[in-house]
């Protein structure tokens, strides 16, 4: 068998702290300039380049090691790094080490919260890029659609992506509990602070179909209203109209409950078999407890999304031996076949 | 070989049983549950079932309809039928899973009580196909109202999850409330509407033979149809919150189910049902 090598170089969020990622990250026009270097670079024969916050990392078939040290002279040298502090913390797989990291980075073992989809997209995009500029070439091709098939195998046999697990992700996933889609669904932010506007975007991100925000100060509704995309009114105007909403999110500053249960109440008469949505982010809370017992009001507060989020996080973690399991299975028949390719290519 | 309609009838509850042990390994595993499996388990079964009611209702000439066990297999035949369409169109494996269920559980009932089919009613629609068509269309009502049960279970099942905050393990296969909402008040306006024809079809051409019709059958049928209506009309204005709908749906079907008993017990004229089936002509 030749010398050729199948390597993986980079640094990720498990090794690298924020200060040096941030360094490290292939920001703006830097990431057109390393492929450049790389198409250039002696025995490389492939490249891969995977730029993403939490990680980059460069996979690739090449010459033998001098090819890796070259790829990371030049990495440190584009990034204006130094070569000894880089190979502190870096990470460099070959072989069926390198399919078996791959592997696990697609299928969302390796990212910073455990089993997120959104990785396996952006490993698909890095592969496409290299793939139509053709830097990939049949090893890396078979190597990273493999990576694909046991990035949606896992998420199949595993339940590694299964339930949210962050609060405003969690209140999203409530609403779709409820109602199936949030298209037809009308959303009512009441109060502008923080957590609010982040959970309010991540309802619209999944479809919500109205946003409305109310503030004490209507100029501050009208600010954050402005930011995404949504109509503003007065907080009391807002409570008023409550029946018009399906999933009203809380986080005023009030001192004292701003949704009482009489009023709920009344509003729940009017809906018939419509539930309603309460997620209550406000500390002190604007909804009072016994409002969750009224029919058809599904209430939750700021401890029971953290506490769902958390159990969601530790049934993630229970699945990651189980999960890497396959994968590893996976990635030894793989790389059996691959190293077959590589001699073949050599 | 020679295999009889009960055998049939048999080895469909065979494959209802599978799909509910399918579901239930499923369930207790905390996986989701394979709806291919599942619907697999059910369409076999449903076809033999087909079969096996088919074949008594050409030995017997007629909707096979004569006694309690006939009855009872041709409501969950109803509401098998009504699943595999449903089931396909909202994706709805965990009902496919309370289907199975419904179905093992009303046809291994069925088959395990040899009394239910020790006789059956002679001449049952006196000739009379309009007769045919109102037991017909009344069965296949009970059959909507079964799976209106069962979507109301489910909505129950979510209904507590998310009082709860328990939305765990098997919960998160459930579908969302509004769905099960939705299909509920579908299913109640399809039923409602297959009782209301075949109660209009029995007041219109059973005159003739009021004679021989039960009062405690009349009252009973009319009393179920007249119950799902009112339900109807309450939902239509709002009057009904969602668990109160699933609640009184649940009573309803329980209340359906024992009217089965009564129209049976109406019957007069009996005859010896064949052992091993009744004999095929």
């Amino acid at each position: 068998m030749s010398g050729r090598v199948l390597f993986l170089l980079g640094a990720t969020h498990q090794r690298t702290p924020l200060e040096v990622r941030e360094k490290l990250a292939l920001a703006g026009g830097a990431a057109e300039a390393m492929r450049a270097d790389l198409r250039g670079l002696p025995g490389l024969a492939e490249f891969v380049v995977l730029n993403t916050c939490n990680r980059v990392e460069f996979y690739g078939v090449g010459a033998g090691a001098e090819t890796v040290e070259a790829v990371e002279r030049a990495f440190c040298t584009r990034q204006r790094f130094d070569l000894e502090e880089f190979r502190s913390f870096r990470l460099r797989l070959t072989g069926c080490e390198a399919v078996q990291h791959l592997l696990e980075v697609a299928g969302g073992l390796d990212s910073q919260m455990l089993g997120e989809t959104e990785i396996f997209g952006q490993v698909k995009a890095a592969y496409a890029e290299a793939q139509s500029r053709g830097f990939a070439g049949p090893v890396l091709h078979r190597v990273f659609q493999k990576a694909f098939q046991a990035a949606k195998a896992v998420r199949t046999e595993t339940a590694i992506t299964s339930g949210q697990v962050s609060v405003a992700s969690v209140a999203v996933e409530l609403a779709l509990d409820i109602y199936g889609a949030l298209e037809p669904a009308r959303v009512l932010l009441l109060g502008a602070g923080e957590i609010g506007e982040k959970t309010a975007r991540a309802f619209l991100s999944r479809g919500a179909g109205r946003l409305d925000v109310a503030s004490r100060h209507i100029e501050r509704a009208a600010q954050l209203a402005e930011g995404l995309g949504a109509a503003a009114l007065a907080l009391d105007r807002a409570v008023a109209r409550l029946g018009e909403y399906d999933i009203v999110v809380c986080c005023t500053a009030s001192p004292v409950a701003v949704l009482h249960v009489a009023e709920v109440e009344r509003v729940m008469e009017a809906r018939a078999s419509r539930p309603l949505l309460l997620v209550d982010m406000a500390m002190p809370r604007d909804v009072e407890g016994q409002v969750g017992d009224l029919p058809g009001v599904y209430l939750y507060n700021l401890d029971d999304l953290a506490r769902i989020a958390d159990e969601n996080s530790r049934a993630r973690c229970a699945e990651v031996s189980k999960a890497r399991a396959i994968l590893q299975a996976r990635a030894e028949t793989l790389w059996a076949k691959a190293q077959a390719g590589l001699t073949v290519c050599a | 070989m020679h295999i009889t309609d009960r055998q049939w009838l048999w080895l469909a509850a065979g494959f209802y049983l599978a799909g509910l042990v399918l579901g239930t390994v499923a369930l207790v595993r905390g996986r989701r549950q394979s709806r291919v499996a599942i619907y697999g388990a059910i369409a076999l079964g449903y076809l033999f079932q087909t079969w096996g009611l088919w074949l008594r209702g050409r030995a017997t000439g007629g909707c096979p309809l004569g006694n309690l066990f006939e009855l009872f297999q041709c409501t969950a035949w109803s509401a098998t039928t009504l699943y595999l369409v449903v089931g396909t169109r909202f994706r709805l494996s965990v009902l496919g899973y309370f289907a199975a269920c419904l179905a093992a559980v009303m046809t291994l009932l069925s088959l395990g009580v040899p009394a239910w089919d020790a006789t059956r009613s002679a001449r049952l629609f006196g000739g009379n196909p309009w007769v045919e068509v109102h037991a017909g269309l009344a069965l296949f009502s009970y059959g909507v109202f079964g799976l209106l049960a069962l979507t109301s279970l489910l909505y129950l099942l979510r209904d507590r999850s998310l009082k709860s905050k328990r939305l765990g393990g098997w919960c998160s296969f459930l579908p969302s409330l509004v769905e099960l909402d939705h299909i509920g008040g579908r299913l109640l306006t399809t039923g409602v509407s297959l009782l209301g024809a075949a109660l209009a079809v029995a007041w219109i051409y059973w005159g003739d033979e009021g004679a021989h019709v039960g009062y405690a059958k009349v009252l009973a049928t009319t009393g179920v149809g007249l119950a799902y209506a009112l339900m109807l009309g309450a939902r239509k204005h709002g009057r009904l919150s969602g668990v109160r709908f699933a609640r009184l749906s649940l009573v309803l079907f329980v209340l359906a189910l024992a009217t089965l008993w009564l129209v049976d017990r109406s019957r007069t004229a009996e005859v010896p049902a064949e052992k091993g089936g009744v004999e095929q002509r």
